[in-house]
């Protein structure tokens, strides 16, 4: 497949992609039933309320997750992320009727020339506000 | 029930072998908008030099999140999981995941400590072929808050 990124085109601080995901209560019964993680958390509204959240939360994986599509759409390959790291820095809560839209952006964190890969790091934010801190996957590129 | 800190480095006998198949990776995809067409048309898989269809980065969750049930659900643990906050997570890939792969993975508890009454756990599940050869790690770190912290 042609159209692949060249390491030698990227700059540090080069903004790579930029996508605005919607969730809403189906997709995390969707993400559940696929990942296997069935907290009711992420889709009971009783129990999110009972251990002391605003109500049903998304998976962070999911985020983590739908933040990974935006790095392998940009790569051309899922095979290029040999790694993929974040911590969950704050909920992100889904409403019900409705959904919560999550913006993703994928700036050039750094380039290893010598080992063939670039950092790529996101900026996953909930209305403004960061939902995941030191987002960073690092791509092989040819 | 307090979580118990002397699970650290404790490591579990290798988990069952995890069959890596197309329909999940498709639904894994589907449910993560992840939409490149490596993940469910193997010809476009094929085209990069893959052999089957390829997982989304973050699909080796499936198989860690099942293989750490054997630490987190045991209830000498102390991990409530009523009370549990995903901290951090990480993958490292030797190779992508494809359709095909029989895997085997191997949970290790790397970390159990307390800070100003939250405890953080921190696994590791090593994912290797079922020749031995490694193909993925995923470390993940969970917050437990102390039992009347509301």
């Amino acid at each position: 497949m042609s159209g692949r990124p060249a390491l030698a085109d990227l700059v540090v601080g080069q903004e790579l992609a930029r996508r605005t995901v919607a969730v809403d209560r189906a997709r995390l019964v969707r993400y559940a039933g696929s990942s296997g993680d069935f907290n009711p958390i992420h889709w009971n509204q009783r129990v999110a309320e009972s251990v002391g959240l605003p109500g049903v939360i998304a998976h962070g994986m999911w985020t983590m997750g739908a933040a990974a599509a935006v790095v392998v759409d940009w790569a051309g390959d899922p095979g290029a992320v040999v790694d993929y790291q974040t911590r969950f820095t704050r909920p992100v809560p889904v409403p019900d009727p409705g959904h919560a839209e999550v913006e993703v952006v994928a700036t050039v964190g750094a380039v290893d020339a010598e080992a063939g890969t670039v950092r790529v790091d996101l900026a996953v934010t909930l209305e403004g506000a960061r939902v995941l801190g030191k987002a960073q996957a690092v791509v092989r590129l040819s | 029930m307090a979580v118990d800190t002397t699970f650290a480095g404790r490591v579990y006998p290798p988990g069952d072998v995890y069959v890596v198949s197309r329909e999940k990776i498709r639904e894994f995809a589907e449910a993560t908008g992840a939409t490149h067409p490596a993940h469910t048309d193997a010809a476009a898989a094929r085209a990069l030099g893959h052999p089957d269809v390829v997982a989304p980065p973050t699909f080796a969750v499936v198989i860690a999140q099942r293989t750490e049930a054997a630490y987190v659900d045991d209830p000498a643990a102390g991990v409530d999981f009523s009370r549990v906050v995903h901290a951090d997570e990480r993958f490292t890939h030797r190779r992508p995941l494809h359709a095909g792969d029989r895997v085997v993975p191997t949970l290790h508890v790397d970390a159990v400590t307390l800070r100003g009454g939250l405890a953080m756990v921190t696994t590791r599940v090593e994912i290797a072929d079922e020749a031995g050869e490694p193909v993925a790690t995923v470390v993940s770190t969970l917050a437990v808050r102390p039992e009347e912290d509301a």
